[in-house]
């Protein structure tokens, strides 16, 4: 395959988006659907694409800056999908608020593209500039109610925050380059072996670390998670929460594993540091919040430092038990905060807890897809989030961790206590004053079911999604 | 030795610039100090016989960049006062932080680490030899795939800025002429029957 069909995917939703753009620019103003629809086309159309060429191989394009392999494929299909679905309930929450405003699909492509592009990304250059394309797209995105002065501090924070991450992430890189010669990630990783130059690369390491974990959203570098979640409008609180923890979690592996593997004990560490505390910030604080949007933010920031005990087993089976947590999460958390753009009403948010009270009187159905995805995130058996903690579980125990296991566990049953704090709100308790229906629309529906029954057929069937990772990781040579 | 001299010249130059961007009063003298730093780098990256970097350095920082910074400078009325404010409350806590980072750089960032005996001097280069050329090669070769990228990157700052900024027709309540002239007198008049006299 020549490099062009390598990248064929790129290419396509970079063009595309190109396309999307001049034809929202000359469609009639109130014609938002046909942005959306041509946004739909596009993302489906690169869906195709990748799972086409899904390759067998890894194979490297464009002097070795670009890698195409199972992992890259897998996710990559999985950030599309999430990312058709978010444009669903997105389109529900703009149309039931008569809002005009298209950007969200634009800018969303380009986030995509920076994903895809973070993911394949095999050169040190291309994780930063795939990174900064996403997170450009992002903060954009944050900020797009300028009239609304939360959504606008929040985009402020993330920004300043986020570009001080990046300065990081550029230290730690420059550094990495300064001593190994070369942005390669394969070069590197060769370099990275020579025992005399360990301090120099470990000094480098710590710096992309810290980049690698604000991203993540990884407690101490968490700070921004909760006010943008609850700043940013919910669609782009839902698209930011769900796809772009595929490409975060894409670049620890294709950095800390394919890059620094010969620093492992190193990292290992300070992952361990990072996990226990997010694991403790995330799911302690997470039990004092009333917005519904803020809890899942903190939630957020629990899950990740689960992911991250994964990574601390460095070796193909913890990175796909890894991979396998963060593709469940993606699905899992663009339910939870589907569930609030399905309770917006025309003029205001639904974002605090108490408006689920009695949700499942009014709404049956949401109330049981909610209770499904509140178990999962609290990984109760046999939803397919107790099958991602498992997994990983194992992985720690089989590495000689059990400690940090139990630590794992311990924070976990801390944790359920705010998921099933909405599964009692919705079942049991009465809501302050009479509400109506939810009054979502047909698609909402539907594709709020899709996502709510997905997460229960992942739960009955772990083992497909787990082979397709693990093969995927085996492959990655891991 | 010319070469040191001229090489110590220049990053004097560039440190004592630095740290007068952060430690000056007036925005406007940071901004300059600014500009200096970027010649004293520029005259550092031609030592390194990279000319055409030096060179685009000064084009397009000091002459474009600088000029746009100063000017925004110039317009917001920057009140520092406000930006001091609680300077001396986080002081502690940054000075330690601050030192903490130093020494660990400076461990690692040392003569012990990076000295001409660890990292060799870059052999001189003929005199035909084209810095440009090189670069256009890297650039469009070996890079392609990253220099696209970086492409989509500023395409996406600019749909960013004019999605953040622009408000038209969408957003606007401009009055709209081809409209006002369909204006028929039954859309805007409406007679009311008033009573002429308060009944009793």
């Amino acid at each position: 395959m020549n490099d062009f069909m390598t990248v064929l995917p790129e290419a396509t939703l970079t063009a595309l988006a190109c396309l999307v753009l001049i034809v929202d620019v000359f469609r009639r103003s109130d014609a938002v659907n046909v942005t959306f629809w041509a946004a739909v086309f596009s993302v489906l159309l690169v869906l195709s694409q990748v799972a086409i060429y899904f390759p067998e191989q890894s194979g490297l394009a464009f002097h070795g800056t670009f890698v195409h392999d199972p992992m890259a494929a897998v996710l990559k299909s999985f950030m599309l999908v999430v990312m058709l679905l978010s444009f669903f309930y997105a389109r529900d929450y703009f149309q039931r608020r008569g809002s005009t405003q298209t950007e969200f699909y634009i800018l969303a492509l380009f986030a995509g593209i920076g994903m895809m592009v973070l993911i394949s990304a095999h050169s040190l250059l291309t994780v930063y500039l795939g990174l900064e394309l996403l997170s450009l797209s992002l903060y954009a995105m944050v900020a797009m109610t300028r009239d609304s002065v939360e959504a606008s501090e929040a985009a402020m924070k993330y920004f300043v925050l986020g570009a001080l991450a990046s300065g990081m992430l550029l230290y730690g890189m420059s550094m990495l380059y300064g001593v190994a010669g070369t942005l390669d990630l394969g070069a590197l990783s060769g370099a990275v072996a020579d025992e005399s130059r360990h301090l120099l690369f470990t000094f480098g390491l710590v710096f992309v670390l810290i980049g690698i974990a604000f991203k993540l959203g990884v407690a101490p570098f968490h700070m921004w998670v909760p006010d943008v979640y609850q700043g940013a409008p919910t669609p782009v609180t839902l698209f930011l929460g769900s796809a772009p923890k595929l490409a975060a979690f894409a670049m620890a592996i294709r950095v800390l594993a394919d890059g620094l593997g010969a620093l492992a004990g190193e990292w290992q560490t300070m992952l361990v540091l990072l996990a226990i505390l997010s694991m403790a910030i995330g799911n302690i604080v997470a039990i004092a919040q009333t917005n519904i949007k803020r809890m899942l933010a903190y939630s957020t920031i629990s899950h990740m430092g689960f992911l991250l005990l994964g990574l601390i087993a460095a070796n193909a089976i913890g990175y796909a038990a890894s991979m396998f947590y963060v593709i469940v999460y993606a699905i899992m958390s663009m339910g939870a905060f589907g569930a609030v753009i399905m309770l917006s009403g025309p003029g205001q948010e639904s974002d605090r807890l108490q408006d689920f009270a009695g949700l499942a009187r009014r709404s049956p159905w949401i109330g049981f897809l909610m209770m499904i995805l509140m178990f999962s995130l609290a990984g109760v058996p046999p939803f397919a989030g107790f099958w991602a903690k498992w997994f990983v579980l194992k992985e720690v125990i089989a590495a000689g961790n059990a400690w940090l296991a139990a630590v794992a566990v311990l924070f976990s049953l801390i944790g359920a206590f705010y998921y099933l704090r909405v599964i009692k709100l919705m079942y049991f308790d009465e809501p302050e004053s009479p509400r109506a229906a939810v009054g979502a629309g047909e698609d909402a529906h539907l594709v709020f079911s899709v996502n709510g029954i997905a997460v229960l057929l992942l739960g009955f069937l772990p083992g497909s999604l787990m082979s397709v990772c693990l093969a995927a990781m085996l492959v990655n040579g891991g | 030795m010319f070469e040191q001299i001229v090489f110590y010249c220049f990053a004097g130059m560039l440190i004592f610039a630095g740290s007068m961007v952060i430690t000056v009063r007036n925005p406007v003298h940071a901004a300059l100090f600014l500009v200096l730093a970027f010649f004293s780098s520029a005259g550092l990256w031609l030592l390194l016989e990279a000319e055409f970097l030096a060179i685009a350095l000064v084009l397009v920082y000091v002459g474009a960049v600088m000029v746009l910074f100063l000017f925004v400078v110039m317009m917001l009325d920057i009140n520092l006062a406000a930006l001091r404010e609680g300077f001396a409350r986080y002081f502690p806590v940054a000075a330690l932080v601050a030192i903490v980072m130093m020494v660990a750089v400076g461990t690692v960032v040392g003569r012990a680490n990076f000295g001409l005996d660890k990292v060799a001097a870059p052999t001189p280069r003929p005199s035909d030899y084209g810095n440009t050329t090189e670069l256009g090669r890297a650039l469009y070769g070996e890079y392609i795939w990253p220099f696209e990228i970086a492409a989509v990157v500023l395409l996406v700052a600019i749909i960013a800025a004019i999605a953040l900024t622009l408000r038209t027709t969408r957003q606007t309540k401009a009055p709209k002429p081809e409209r006002q002239v369909l204006v028929r007198r039954e859309d805007r008049v409406r007679l009311v029957k008033v009573d002429a006299e308060r009944q009793s």
